[in-house]
């Protein structure tokens, strides 16, 4: 998960759109795919700097273990969870037959 | 299948096979794991959200503490260690039933892992083994909405319309215990299975960390199977039998699947690395979704969660908490009690465990204790369709009833008659004697009038007896015992009865 993301192919680019069900034409991909590399290229410099004793840094503050106590607290209504559904049954978001994902 | 399955004996004769279960516990806290929101079963849909449970923007998740000290404990039960420094990651996927568009879960740094357990699976012939299960890991999640599928005839998603979402479950605790591959258990593989599962339920139940209801979803098994030539030492592709939610279900399912993979292997075809579906009813499964590469779940670390470091002081304290895990209970109480291993699973099985200990504790001896939870109240619970446990007696009233049978108050006829009242709401067995006048006739006068008028009325025995026949002195006891309508000690009317007539 810590590892650095070493640059971007067309593969890699129209694996990810497949995976975000973005639908990219090739000559989309052709377009994006270099774009994309230079950018992840930019950001990859900040690597020189660091020095192989910095660990990789998930979370920029220094904070651990914040939790909360297991108490209830209010709520929404059914009405106010769904007013900005744009479709509901039965007291329940509407959404399209999505197959295969279920988990 | 057209082709008729391999009998269960020929794919063992063939095939070795490997399973690994994963079972996902719902825990019992009030409120959910990033959120406040309650987590009661049943309720209204919609009705228990908000927006962070909602994913809606701007909100922003907090951890509960509970949550963490319930899967801590859980590894240890599991004799896990505990990490030092963990973290969430979000696991990317587009269906609907996490409105966030991802779950939060952990990924490759679980609160626990290496442990295992040792599973009592019960067997006719030997009178049970101790099978050995590794522990990969339990991880803390968050389990997902419940999606109700329209439009199509079955309430499948095969054939619906579209899918309404309820998020009332989204976002309670849920933790992931997943298996190491369990090899070597032969054709035993689907009885381990279940074994483990059902200890695991009680090990989770003793640890008051969920309900454990498997009708209701809160404990969910998933069983991988797969198998391999005996010959080989590579393991064969597997396939993940989801969602099978009995523990008699588990091991018919499993079972299921080893024959359907040989078969597939039989017939020079090959296992496709899939989900599959049981289904309860036809005793088989079905194909579900294929692993591909569309299953790339792009997990990076949470970063709206700090890390969880439990400190070891916390660890060890929670360690203190921990029950006497349930094997080790069992083998305790069969050893005091001098129970054989067939009469301990007749307990266990029954769910009579805790019952018999607590009437044992009450006065009662371990053989008393256990007839009557076994055989009259057994049977009493059996007739009203109700668990031995919800029975209107206490295992204190159960003992109090014995002990009226220790000191010859009351015979067995009597005690049934005296659990009956119990049973009944009228009171205390001692309650019960008084309303309904039970005791036994201890009056060596009454009985002794009794014996007489049973010698008198039946010369033809008393010659036989006289004989030297002793065993037709159970006519005359007989005879007694009706007069004085059971309730005579009959041990006491058998010794007037061969005194009169020696
Ligand atoms: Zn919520």
């Amino acid at each position: 998960m810590s590892d650095p993301i070493p640059g971007i192919t067309r593969n890699d680019v129209a694996h990810l759109a497949r995976l975000a069900r973005i639908d990219l034409t090739d000559a989309e991909l052709d377009h994006l795919a270099p774009q994309l590399a230079v950018i992840v290229e930019s950001v990859t410099k900040v690597s020189e700097v660091a020095d192989a004793d910095v660990p990789p840094t998930s979370h920029p503050l220094p904070l651990i273990n914040v939790f909360r106590a297991d108490e209830v607290t209010p709520s929404l209504t059914a009405d106010q969870a769904l007013s900005g559904a744009p479709a509901v049954e039965q007291q329940r978001f509407s959404v399209p037959r999505i197959l295969g994902e279920e988990q | 299948m057209l082709t008729p399955l391999p009998t269960y004996e020929d794919a063992l004769a063939r095939f070795e096979p490997v399973i690994g279960l994963e079972v996902h516990v719902e825990l019992g806290t009030a409120s959910k794991m990033f959120c406040g929101c309650a987590t009661k079963f049943g309720a209204e849909p919609n009705t228990q959200v908000c927006p962070t449970c909602l994913g809606l923007p701007g909100s922003l998740p907090v951890l509960n503490g509970a949550a963490v000290e319930s899967a801590i404990r859980i590894g240890l039960a599991l004799g896990c260690s505990i990490a030092d420094w963990c973290r969430f990651a979000r696991k990317n996927y587009f269906y609907p039933d996490m409105p966030k568009n991802f779950q939060t879960s952990q990924y490759d740094e679980p609160i626990a892992f290496d442990g295992s357990v040792d599973v009592a699976v019960p067997s006719a012939e030997s009178g049970g083994e101790l099978v050995r299960v590794g522990i990969e890991r339990a991880h803390m999640e968050e389990d997902t909405g419940k999606s109700l599928h329209v439009g199509g005839a079955t309430g499948r998603i095969h054939g619906a319309s579209h899918s309404l979402v309820d998020y009332n479950r989204a976002g309670i605790p849920l933790i992931e215990i997943v298996t190491t591959p369990v090899i070597g258990a032969g054709a035993r593989a689907p009885e381990v299975a279940r074994a483990y599962v059902g200890q695991l339920r009680e090990l989770l139940l003793a640890l008051g960390v969920s309900d454990v209801r498997m009708e209701q979803g809160s404990l969910r098994c998933d069983a991988n199977v797969s198998i391999r030539p005996r010959s080989s030492a590579v393991l064969g592709t597997r396939t993940e039998t989801k969602n099978v939610n009995s523990l008699r279900s588990i091991e018919r399912a499993v079972r299921h699947e080893i024959r359907r993979q040989a078969g597939v292997l039989l017939a020079g075809g090959t296992v496709v690395q899939e989900t599959r579906h049981w289904h309860e009813d036809t005793g088989v499964t079905t194909s579900g979704r294929v692993k591909s590469d569309a299953e790339d779940y792009r997990y990076f670390p949470e970063p709206d969660l700090v890390p969880v470091a439990p400190e070891r002081e916390w660890v060890d304290r929670l360690r203190g908490t921990l029950p006497e895990p349930p094997h080790v209970r069992r083998g305790r109480l069969q050893q005091e009690w001098g129970c054989s291993e067939n009469e301990m699973r007749d307990i266990v099985g029954a769910g009579a465990l805790g019952l018999v200990e607590l009437t044992v504790a009450a006065g009662a001896s371990p053989q008393a204790a256990r007839k009557w939870w076994l055989t009259e109240l057994a049977r009493r619970a059996k007739e009203d369709g109700l668990g031995l446990a919800e029975l209107p007696v206490t295992p204190a009233q159960v003992a109090g009833v014995q002990a009226l049978v220790d000191v010859g108050r009351v015979n067995d006829t009597l005690a049934r008659q005296i659990l009956d009242g119990v049973l009944a709401g009228e009171g205390e067995p001692e309650e019960v004697v008084a309303a309904r006048g039970l005791e036994v006739v201890s009056d060596d006068a009454a009985l002794g009038d009794a014996v007489d008028r049973a010698i008198t009325a039946n010369p033809d025995v008393v010659d036989k007896i006289r004989a030297g026949k002793v065993a037709a002195a159970g006519a005359l006891i007989g005879a007694v015992m009706k007069e004085m309508r059971g309730q005579a000690d009959a041990g006491r009317v058998r010794e007037l009865v061969l005194a009169r007539l020696s």
